[in-house]
């Protein structure tokens, strides 16, 4: 059968052809190509890799920026528990200063009051003195231009010396 | 949804494209049918068939009437030491004998260029000696088509490579490219192993796609394609001897060990009669036997049930033009599903004969070899 007998000439000219196209193929194609295709890969894994290093990346900057979020607030809540403090500490001194100062202005006035009270008493007195004397003057003078009665009187006063 | 719309877009080409082929096997046929009846005034079918699929002196692409249409190929010929070349066209459609040669009609050597000699009587008989034949017949033609179609496929998508470097493949590059990771891995990296693979990737991608791409020429009916190239012993021997040398040669210690003292196999079975070493060296013969058998089997087997459905046509046609049209229509619709099938066969024939060759070569570079 003709079919199943390979022909000599169709070996040669395939090995020839087939060994050629299988050099330059290699050389020219293949090479390149599986070297394109390697490097392609390598890319694609490398970009791969940095995108999850850059989401560690990203996660750590956001734990970062909650931790300093974090810290912000405490300080910020410490800060307006001084200001707290402060502002009730001046309020305090405030209260205490204003009280001490009316004490003071207390203490003062009444001491003014018991001065000029004691002044006025005084005044008062040499007043009352003064009009004692002015009163006594007028009623012993009164008295003492009544003759009459003056002599009746010491007559009166003269009878109840007992001369015993 | 737009995959569904290309996929029936997808398969209105491939239907198109199936019509098409059919169509035009079926008039490639009838002319053939045409020159048969001139001939012998009757069909033959096995006749065209076995002239269908068997190699030829010149291309034929078509008879009008009593005019063939065939390009001549040159003939070379080794005879007596000496290099004799011409046209084949000096055969006359085999019709003629040139510088006393010619194109064997009948015997063991039929279909082949023979020389003649001058009997006493005056008849021309066959010489008994046969010149060599290194003639660029229509397969050798085919051949060198395929080779230049691949050369220039792969050499332009090498250079969109080198010029688009990583970026995304585009156009034929992306068409081709993921048959060529396929080949890469789960060929080659698969079957001969992360670390030796590169050295056999240039060899497997080539034949891969050199019998993947002759496969799909010879299902298309007319001029460039439809020649039976993968489906040629000679062709497919070639293959094989090319996967059987790079095995052997590439075969290290525990290779040879394992074929000359199998581990794990009773002493008795070695020694004094070398059976198991007899059965391994027949192994080593046998398995690239099977990969030439198989690829010019299911090729030649795939180009005959074809050009079978087609021939019912004119076997039926010869009895009652009218039964003829109506087989046509039944072997058209088989011959369009024997195409489709064809297509599957042309890719997984590459993909087999790759992989068993990819296998051999890792079961020659393997380390150790399991008890088995």
């Amino acid at each position: 059968m003709g079919i199943v007998t390979p022909g000599i000439g169709l070996i040669f000219w395939m090995t020839l052809s087939f060994g050629i196209l299988v050099f330059i193929l290699a050389k020219f194609a293949w090479i390149p190509i599986l070297a394109t295709l390697h490097e392609r890969e390598k890319t694609i894994e490398e970009a791969l890799h940095q995108a999850d290093r850059a989401r560690d990346e990203m996660k750590a900057l956001k734990s970062d920026n909650e931790e300093l979020l974090r810290q912000a607030k405490e300080e910020r809540s410490a800060i307006l528990k001084d200001a707290r403090d402060i502002r009730e500490n001046m309020i305090e001194e405030a209260k205490n200063k204003a009280n001490q100062e009316y004490n003071r202005i207390l203490e003062s006035a009444k001491e003014s009051i018991n001065y000029e009270k004691m002044a006025a008493i005084t005044e008062l007195k040499n007043q009352i003195a003064t009009l004692s004397i002015d009163i006594a003057e007028k009623i012993l003078k009164e008295e003492l231009s009544n003759k009459e009665s003056q002599k009746k009187h010491i007559d009166k006063m003269m009878d109840n010396i007992s001369f015993n | 949804m737009p995959f569904t719309n290309r996929l029936k877009n997808f398969n209105l080409k491939i239907f198109s494209v199936a019509i098409f082929m059919m169509l035009s096997i079926a008039a490639s046929q009838n002319v053939t049918a045409g020159e048969e009846k001139a001939k012998s005034e009757k069909f033959n079918a096995g006749e065209m068939i076995i002239e269908h699929i068997s190699d030829a002196y010149e291309w034929h692409i078509a008879t009008i009437g009593e005019t063939h249409i065939a390009i001549p190929l040159p003939v070379i010929l080794i005879y007596d030491g000496k290099l004799i070349t011409f046209s084949s066209s000096h055969f006359h459609h085999g019709k003629e004998s040139y510088n006393d040669f010619k194109i064997a009609e009948t015997g063991k050597n039929k279909g082949k260029v023979v020389h003649i000699a001058k009997a006493a009587d005056g008849k021309e008989i066959e010489d008994a000696k046969t010149p060599l034949d290194f003639s660029i017949t229509k397969n050798v033609m085919s051949l060198f088509i395929g080779v230049f179609l691949m050369l220039f496929i792969f050499l332009s998508i090498s250079a969109s490579y080198r010029k688009r470097g990583v970026a995304a493949p585009k156009g034929m590059q992306s068409l081709l490219e993921p048959l060529i990771i396929f080949v890469r891995d789960d060929i080659a990296k698969a079957s001969i192993g992360e670390k030796k693979y590169h050295k056999y990737l240039p060899f497997l991608l080539t034949i891969f796609f050199f019998i993947f791409l002759n496969n799909l020429l010879g299902l298309i009916p007319f001029f460039p394609g439809g020649v039976n190239l993968t489906g040629n012993i000679a062709i497919t021997m070639t293959l094989a001897i090319f996967t059987f040398l790079i095995t052997t040669f590439s075969g290290n210690k525990a290779y040879w060990m394992h074929i000359v003292n199998a581990p794990g196999v009773p002493w008795w079975l070695k020694i004094p009669v070398p059976l198991m070493p007899i059965v391994e060296l027949t192994g080593v013969i046998t398995k690239p036997f099977v990969l030439m058998v198989r690829l010019f089997a299911n090729i030649t087997a795939g180009h005959i049930i074809a050009l079978g459905f087609i021939s019912l046509i004119f076997i039926f046609g010869e009895m009652k033009p009218a039964l003829g049209y109506g087989v046509s229509v039944v072997s058209v619709i088989f011959y369009v599903f024997m195409g489709l099938l064809e297509l599957l066969v042309a890719f997984i024939q590459a993909y087999v004969f790759t992989l068993l060759s990819a296998l051999y070569f890792g079961m020659a570079i393997e380390e150790h070899h399991k008890e088995h």
